[in-house]
């Protein structure tokens, strides 16, 4: 029998990502993968599949034909709904036949992962499922009446559950950076006054670049620097002086000077920013910046806990929960 | 800048930026592409991908399997002096182009610009020797070094439109084949019927950084035939192994 989730409507940029498509940048290929790497890993682990959709401010509604699934989401803070249900925004639920599943934007965050247990019948493209969408890589970006296939589906959950992991609390704290590479393009005054910013996410931003309003970042020997590679996170100030911070669906090599890279471990916050939010940066050192890359892949491999959902339990009785419950570990 | 000692700049924890200078230059880049075959050649723990570009080399690397001092380290014992280690194109490819104007949109532009005839400037553009050097800004988009000197010409002010697909483009010092239509700041003076990149071809990718490339005058019904037979599967470009 055939097992299909019915997309019934998606706003724009939801679109299928796995962790990305390694190994060909060297040919101008972007890797693509998720924009919060965290979430992603959470929802995917819990579900047991190999690749999630990744839904933008824009939301999203599903609906299971053929079987119940099993579902797993995770990320910004989004209203959830099972069958009108308000659901926890980190959550693991069967989705029955024919159950439908809506996805809102909600009080906070940017990017919520769905990720459905079993595999996609979608063929990899140069060995990545990811959408790079201006590449024309991967699946098209999803829109209303599509179908997904899947195979090989787990059994489901009994009942829905709660997922609580500690990577995926929002928190005001200042993003991680570390300078560079291109500091030298910078003199101290500016790198200080790019430290002192108060700045905010631009409204034109997307999965290729957060725009940083704020004050004017000038370049101490020009804006033109011989293109080099970019990595997720590096803070790039073009001529005009404002910062974009390039994301997950960067151009592989890039010709304006980078003031900054944002470390691994804050990259998932920076993502799940809205447009309009603010933030300001920290500089830290390469032992800082690993020592908090390796807390935070310690926490993921860890694994999320899960919680079941009391029948009579909302949203709200759970924010005022403290969930606890056995560790799972990602792997199982 | 160019000096023996490259700069290791910090691209986030988990990314490095070899730089061996601050110019598109044929020394420089060959000292990039040097490391980058040593490396991909016996990859040190850790290191993900090399991504080589005019000056630099790019590395992605898992810092909780190597440290930065390990990993900088690995790389001093692979770089050699200056000029020793200048790597050596492993393959020529000869690519056929049409510098007709009814394939090459800019060319009667550019060759003015330039104080040149559109077939003076095809003469010298299909007479270069060049060398892949980087590819960049999307999927098969080859930056080729090698450019003669008297066709070296100012990128627009402000881009034009879609490039066509295997478009042969010059901009600054450089040439260029833009594998899909793009909007772009380069002059399309030739188009290549050869797809740089194909996803139902074996291998997707022709040429590969370090190639030695030249460029083959085709005439328009030529194009054509060639053209059928790059969209069956078949690759048009030639390829020489120098090594």
């Amino acid at each position: 029998m055939s097992v299909r989730l019915l997309i019934e409507a998606a706003g724009p940029a939801v679109t299928i990502q796995d962790e990305g498509r390694f190994g060909l940048s060297r040919y101008g290929v972007t890797p693509a993968g998720p924009m919060d790497l965290g979430a992603y890993r959470a929802a995917t682990r819990a579900a047991g599949a190999d690749c999630a959709i990744e839904v933008s401010l824009g939301g999203m509604t599903l609906r299971s034909e053929g079987a119940t699934l099993c579902v797993a989401m995770a990320g910004g803070d989004f209203d959830i709904r099972l069958d009108g249900r308000p659901m926890p925004p980190a959550c693991l639920l069967p989705l029955a036949d024919g159950a439908r599943l809506v996805l809102r934007a909600g009080p906070s965050g940017a990017w919520c992962y769905v990720a459905v247990g079993g595999t996609l019948d979608l063929a990899p493209t140069l060995g990545s499922r990811a959408t790079h969408a201006r590449s024309g890589l991967g699946p098209k970006p999803l829109a209303a009446g599509d179908a997904l296939m899947l195979a090989e589906a787990p059994a489901p959950p009994l009942e829905p559950m709660a997922l609580a992991a500690p990577w995926l609390t929002s928190s005001d704290a200042p993003i991680r950076i570390l300078l560079g590479p291109q500091g030298d393009y910078f003199t101290p005054e500016e790198i200080e006054a790019f430290l002192n910013a108060r700045w905010r996410i631009g409204a034109r931003s997307d999965r290729m670049a957060y725009r940083l309003e704020g004050p004017a970042i000038r370049h101490r020997r020009g804006h033109d620097i011989v293109s080099d590679g970019v990595a997720m996170g590096a803070i790039q100030i073009p001529g005009d002086g404002a910062p974009l911070a390039l994301m997950a669906d960067r151009q592989p090599t890039g010709g304006y000077p980078k003031i900054a890279t944002v470390i691994g471990a804050d990259l998932g916050r920076l993502a799940q920013l809205r447009p309009g939010e603010d933030l300001s940066f920290r500089a830290v050192g390469w032992d800082e910046a690993v020592a908090a890359r390796r807390a935070y892949f310690a926490a993921i491999e860890a694994g999320v806990t899960r919680e079941p959902l009391g029948a009579e339990m909302t949203t709200e009785s759970l924010l005022a929960e403290n969930l606890v419950g056995g560790v799972v570990n990602a792997r199982d | 800048m160019d000096d023996e000692t490259p700069r290791f700049l910090d691209c986030g924890e988990a990314a490095l930026s070899v730089e061996f200078g601050d110019s598109v230059d044929p020394v420089v880049n060959a000292r990039v592409l040097a490391l980058d075959e040593r490396l991909r050649a016996a990859p040190p723990a850790g290191l993900r991908e090399t991504t080589p570009t005019y000056r630099a080399l790019f590395l992605r690397y898992e810092p909780l399997e190597i440290s930065r001092v390990a990993l900088v380290a690995a790389i001093e014992a692979l770089i050699g002096p200056a000029g020793v280690e200048a790597s050596q194109p492993p393959a020529r490819w000869t690519i056929p182009c049409c510098y007709d104007p009814e394939f090459a949109e800019d060319i009667g532009e550019a060759a003015a610009l330039l104080g040149q005839t559109a077939q003076s400037l095809a003469k010298l553009h299909a007479g270069a020797d060049y060398r892949a050097y980087m590819y960049g800004f999307a999927p098969g988009w080859c930056y080729l070094g090698g450019l003669p000197q008297a066709l070296a010409i100012p990128r627009r002010v402000s881009p034009r439109g879609p490039t066509p697909q295997g478009g042969a483009l010059i901009g600054g010092a450089l040439s260029l084949i833009a594998a899909n239509p793009m909007p772009t700041g380069w002059y399309v003076v030739g188009r290549t019927p050869e797809r740089m990149f194909a996803l139902d071809r074996t291998p997707p990718f022709l040429v590969a950084p370090g190639d030695a490339v030249r460029f083959e005058p085709i005439d328009a019904e030529t194009f054509l035939t060639l053209d059928a037979r790059a969209l069956a599967g078949e690759t048009v470009a030639r390829r020489e192994t120098l090594l």
